[in-house]
């Protein structure tokens, strides 16, 4: 399996009453009364120690991602990348992603090309669609544009990335007499390309289609989250590919403690803050007409009975017990853990792990806990599921050389 | 022919698409642009198709978003309505429009003046004033909505609007509001504001401006900005008893006003 620490990067300490004064921790949470600078460059000190501490005790990957206006997520996921670029040696970095829609496919195509040179090949380069709340909302994009865009950037990227320059590009939203981006990626014939999603049959069919590694974003956990991983593969079934599990990725909260008990002692605050105002999002700007293809928007009709994780009454009713037994934590004693993480890993037939493992309002020196026992007591005993049968090097960078330290004798020290 | 009297067509245009009308009664001509919300049959048409061809399209992408891969901006709306006239053998016509709808049917006057014989903008869309910015609907906290938009948010008109005629038709209603919605700010998201100021000047049918006393979306105070930038004749009435909705809160005395302003 490929491991990844994975850090949302959220602004750390929200108001007890978050969640009954404002409407939503997205787009429009009041940055005045919210959000301190000053605190935010202590999180980001924080961030940056935390992914560099999971880098150097032998997580397969250490990545971010991106979200605007919001009290849970980060913006700006391809510096932080960069900055692991620089100071890390051998690790994957995952970077998933860059919301296509909202940048200039150049900017992106040039970034993401800089921070694969300076890592060495060490790239993941994550091509999200985005979020509403993200796209139409906080960059106004048109709501009927967000899957055109998606489209012609993944396009133009990819040429600019593959061809030989320069050559021109007529597109719908973008016309460029020069694409030349200097310079393309070490990898060739492109960094591995992954997709994250919630679930829609879009994205499936489009991971299916070319290869592409799909990540299911969500906080339901692994539990909620097997149905729809069975339509993913349904879906890599019915395209005629194979069942390799490194085409499947989970976004998992994981929070390892050295017993079951200690583990709900220290982190189910944490848990329930986290639901109570991580996921407190306005139904406005989660469902923007417009934003979902009709197709979509039948199916979630027809599913209209299903609770989300952002309906208030499944947010309020989480406890460590329920988080458990829902599959939204793994969590608890490495043995547990462990178990847990196999066990979910051969359910859902996934070699990508996203591991969530700093959430919002837990403290650094319990963030650093958090890592350093996953990566003694976890990591060497999961890290082999698969790797006799299936390659992952389709779906995972070139450059990226993991297991090469001896990570049980550098946490040692 | 459905069961409030309208009959239902599937126009073919010239460019390919498909125009789909609701229309009712005989007469000279008249145009009914929608709003955001998507096409209903309120009873203003009923009264309006005793003196007028009521035709009622609906705006294109409103049941199949496809369709918006043939439309960028306002002139492509505008060039659609031609395209409709033209395939209807119309030569001109009245158009009244409402929000979003109005925002298009002033579009269509400053495109085709020769086509609009007389224009009614029912609390349109497409100006803006930083000091009074149009409300946003899409972004409204659900909650809020009624009382944005309607005088009366308990009122049978609200409910009209904001309720499926029936529970069992509730995934139905979402659905159609869902993609008209869809439909209509592929024009305008994330501010209906797309320099119409510049082409008012272009309008020279008389034209009507019917504003609900209490609209809370687009403030009354613009009536005077559009009338401003309309050349042609105007005429500004304000409703009482009325928000955003005028025409569905007060429809008799909507349907006054424009019989006269069209007699």
């Amino acid at each position: 399996m490929k491991l990844t620490f994975f850090h949302m990067q959220g602004y750390r300490d929200l108001p007890d009453d978050f969640s009954e004064k404002y409407g939503s921790v997205w787009v429009d949470p009041p940055n005045d009364e919210l959000c301190d600078p000053v605190m935010e460059g202590q999180y980001l000190r924080w961030n940056l120690k935390e992914l560099e501490l999971a880098a150097s005790l032998g997580f397969d990957g250490v990545g971010t991602n991106e979200h605007h206006q919001n009290a849970y997520g980060f913006p700006m996921p391809n510096l932080t990348a960069f900055h692991l670029a620089a100071v890390t040696q051998d690790v994957a970095i995952v970077l998933l992603g860059m919301t296509l829609p909202i940048y200039h496919p150049m900017r992106v195509a040039d970034e993401m090309g800089q921070i694969d040179a300076l890592s060495g090949g060490r790239l993941v380069a994550g091509w999200p669609v985005g979020t509403s709340m993200d796209v139409n909302h906080c960059y106004g994009v048109t709501p009927t544009q967000t899957r055109g865009r998606w489209a012609e950037s993944h396009d133009l990227i990819k040429a600019a990335w593959t061809r030989p320059g320069p050559f021109e590009w007529n597109g719908k939203y973008y016309k460029l007499r020069h694409v030349n981006p200097w310079p393309k990626p070490i990898q060739k014939p492109h960094p591995p390309i992954w997709l994250a999603g919630g679930g829609s049959l879009e994205t499936f069919e489009l991971a299916a289609k070319q290869n592409y590694m799909y990540s299911f974003l969500s906080f339901g956990g692994h539990l909620a989250g097997s149905a729809m991983m069975q339509q993913f593969w349904d879906t890599n079934d019915a395209a005629g590919n194979d069942d390799n599990p490194y085409r499947g990725g989970f976004a998992q909260i994981v929070m390892v403690a050295d017993t079951d008990r200690e583990a709900e002692k220290l982190y189910e605050q944490h848990v329930k803050n986290f639901y109570m105002k991580s996921l407190h999002v306005a139904p406005q700007f989660a469902n923007t007409p417009g934003y979902s293809t009709k197709r979509s928007l039948v199916s979630a009709m027809q599913k209209m009975q299903t609770a989300t994780p952002f309906d208030p009454s499944v947010r309020k009713a989480v406890t460590w017990k329920t988080a458990i037994e829902s599959g939204q934590v793994i969590g608890g004693s490495p043995a547990t853990v462990r178990e847990q993480l196999l066990d979910a890993s051969k359910k859902l037939r996934v070699g990508n792990w996203i591991l969530l493992m700093q959430l919002q309002s837990m403290p650094h020196e319990l963030t650093n806990y958090n890592i350093r026992l996953f990566a003694d007591q976890v990591l060497p005993h999961v890290r082999d599921l698969w790797d006799d049968r299936y390659d992952a090097s389709p779906y995972w960078p070139s450059g990226a050389k993991r297991p090469v330290l001896d990570h049980r004798a550098l946490t040692a020290k | 022919m459905e069961a409030n009297g309208t009959r239902r067509t599937k126009l073919p245009l010239a460019s390919g698409l498909v125009a789909d009308l609701l229309h009712k009664g005989s007469g000279p001509p008249l145009l009914f642009l929608h709003g955001s919300y998507g096409r209903s049959w309120p009873g203003l048409l009923d009264g309006l198709a005793e003196k007028f061809t009521v035709y009622a399209p609906l705006s294109p992408g409103a049941d199949e978003p496809d369709e918006l891969n043939s439309f960028d901006g306002f002139s492509d709306l505008a060039l659609f309505y031609d395209d409709v006239l033209r395939a209807l053998s119309v030569d001109t016509v009245v158009v009244v429009g409402h929000a979003f709808g109005g925002m298009v049917a002033a579009e269509f006057a400053a495109h085709f003046p020769e086509r609009v014989s007389s224009l009614v903008l029912v609390g349109p869309l497409g100006l803006w004033m930083d000091t009074s910015p149009v409300a946003d609907i899409h972004s409204t906290y659900p909650a809020k909505l009624p009382a944005l938009l309607f005088a009366d948010p308990e009122s049978a008109a609200a409910a009209e609007v904001m309720r499926p005629p029936s529970p069992a038709q509730t995934g139905e209603f979402m659905l159609a509001r869902a993609l008209a919605q869809g439909a209509a700010t592929h024009f305008y998201w994330p501010i209906p504001d797309r320099e119409l100021k510049r082409r008012l000047y272009r309008i020279s049918a008389p034209t009507l401006l019917v504003w609900g006393e209490e609209d809370r979306v687009v403030a009354p105070a613009y009536a005077e900005r559009f009338a401003a930038g309309i050349p042609a004749r105007s005429k500004i009435v304000r409703i009482p008893g009325a928000g955003h909705y005028a025409h569905i809160e007060q429809p008799g005395a909507v349907l006054r006003e424009i019989l006269a302003f069209t007699g």
